[in-house]
């Protein structure tokens, strides 16, 4: 079943366009990437699937449910885990987890079942009691994510999950990444080639606002006729600018 | 519960600001005891602690603005607020998040100020409870002049414009430090057509027992309070469409 099923979108500000009528279709359980260099429009095609932004025209339909009509029942299903790091700074780990508890309705019975287990598979539990200002870039991503994903959601954004952080960091995110593979579908958005390769279950290259490619990692090789990903990406979108 | 949760971190992010306790709570005071000093030596009807203790009172919650300013303007810019901005909080969950945390801190802080009055010597009337009361309105005015600076200004505007224009046109156009009409002409004109000094003259009319007194300056300051809430929701629900 389609997870996510977008039809047209279009965003336009003023006379720019940052993504044209955009036609996809993600599958549940799916992990696809945005990939694209600045200003493609893989932010702003995340902001408008997570209700964030409306679209200048088009629709989208996550699990069925319009993200112009339906948005209430679209914001019950998704996580956002945004591009830049998105906690309160002067509550601990475990209140911040709380906070996202309490905004999504759940009882204190689950509210504590769900923190301890989301401390457990992100490995923040010696941190529970650490204001989350006070933590790392890597550590604040990684709450980030468990924060996203409080309120069990079907569908999970991750919008630049390892943006500036140091090749560990990045390398423990991917592995969490990985875990969550096949439990929920997740949209990702990333700069890094690596990144896409090693987690997407199919990839979608943009350049100004239009998808120009599609597929898994190997399609995307094909048709580039590469053997690196890297010089398949560079291959597709040079080839748009001719 | 969603409101609840919201507003309860709200709290958590003030009270956890040393700075925010140190200006909020301690500056206040700082000044009442100061100027009370001074009144103890050079006598001043102004300084009278009847009179200084509604203007200090009045003064000290020209911080809840850049409390709340503060805060809305951190989230802005931190895409905490992006991020809830996804989930289910409403928009009404989000204005009254940012604001009802903030009475209650508004109204500790006009008892503090009013506990220190009575130490230094203000008679221990009910008037004192009807003071508290009609400070909420004063108080309301500023919290949604924070959720108006915080939908606008970045935290650093937000210092500049909350943190020291807004705390010393408070000061200066209030009457606290100053008869107004020492000073007179255009200065008093803008005074009047301002609401701090109304604010003042209010409380120091409840606390003082002088009712028929409180008009119309509680007319001015409950216009000031509802267009400054209007106008607040207004620009909060302008930036979350932004978003």
């Amino acid at each position: 079943m389609e997870a996510i099923k977008a039809e047209g979108l279009t965003k336009k500000y003023k006379d720019i366009t940052a993504v044209d009528r955009l036609d996809l279709k993600v599958m549940q359980g799916e992990l696809f990437s945005l990939l694209g260099v600045n200003g493609a429009g893989k932010t702003t095609t995340i902001k408008m699937l997570s209700c964030l932004t409306k679209p200048t025209s088009g629709d989208a339909k996550l699990l069925e449910n319009s993200i112009i009509t339906n948005e209430s029942n679209v914001k019950r299903i998704i996580g956002v885990s945004p591009q830049e790091t998105a906690v309160a700074p002067n509550l601990t780990v475990k209140e911040n987890l709380e906070l996202m508890c309490g905004i999504h309705g759940l009882s204190k019975k689950k509210r504590k079942a769900k923190t301890d287990e989301l401390a457990d598979q992100f490995d923040l539990k010696q941190m529970l009691k650490r204001k989350a200002g006070k933590l790392s870039g890597g550590w604040q991503r990684r709450l980030s994510i468990a924060m996203a994903l409080i309120s069990e959601p079907k569908i999970l954004f991750l919008d630049e999950p390892t943006l500036g952080l140091d090749v560990l960091a990045r390398r423990e995110l991917w592995d969490i990444i990985n875990s969550l593979k096949g439990k929920v579908t997740i949209i990702l958005t990333t700069h890094y080639m690596e990144e896409a390769e090693a987690l997407s279950d199919r990839i979608g290259i943009m350049k100004n606002g239009k998808l120009l490619a599609l597929g898994t990692v190997d399609d995307l090789k094909r048709k580039a006729n590469t053997d690196k990903f890297e010089d398949a990406f560079i291959a597709i979108v040079k080839e748009d600018s001719k | 519960m969603r409101l609840l949760s919201f507003s309860g971190r709200n709290a958590k992010e003030i009270l956890r600001d040393p700075l925010n306790l140190g200006f909020g709570l301690g500056f206040p005071l700082i000044l009442i005891l100061l100027l009370s000093a001074i009144q103890a030596n050079v006598p001043v009807s102004l300084f009278e602690i009847e009179n200084l203790a509604p203007g200090i009172t009045v003064f000290g919650l020209s911080f809840m603005t850049l409390f709340s300013a503060t805060l809305i303007a951190k989230d802005r810019e931190s895409a905490l607020l992006q991020r809830l901005y996804t989930t289910p909080l409403t928009a009404s969950d989000f204005i009254f998040g940012y604001a009802l945390p903030i009475l209650p801190i508004a109204i500790a802080q006009s008892i503090i100020c009013y506990i220190a009055a009575i130490l230094l010597g203000l008679p221990i009337t009910i008037n004192i409870i009807y003071a508290l009361i009609f400070i909420i309105p004063v108080a309301l005015f500023f919290i949604a002049a924070g959720l108006l600076c915080g939908s606008v200004f970045t935290s650093k505007q937000v210092g500049g414009i909350c943190g020291a224009l807004l705390t010393n046109l408070t000061a200066w156009l209030s009457g606290i430090w100053f008869d107004l009409e020492l000073v007179g002409g255009a200065f008093k004109k803008i005074a009047n057509l301002l609401p701090f000094v109304h604010a003042v003259e209010l409380e120091k009319a409840v606390l003082n027992g002088n009712y028929s007194d409180i008009f119309p300056h509680l007319y001015w300051v409950l216009g000031y309070m509802g267009a400054a809430v209007l106008f607040a929701i207004m620009l909060f629900l302008r930036q979350m469409k932004k978003q």
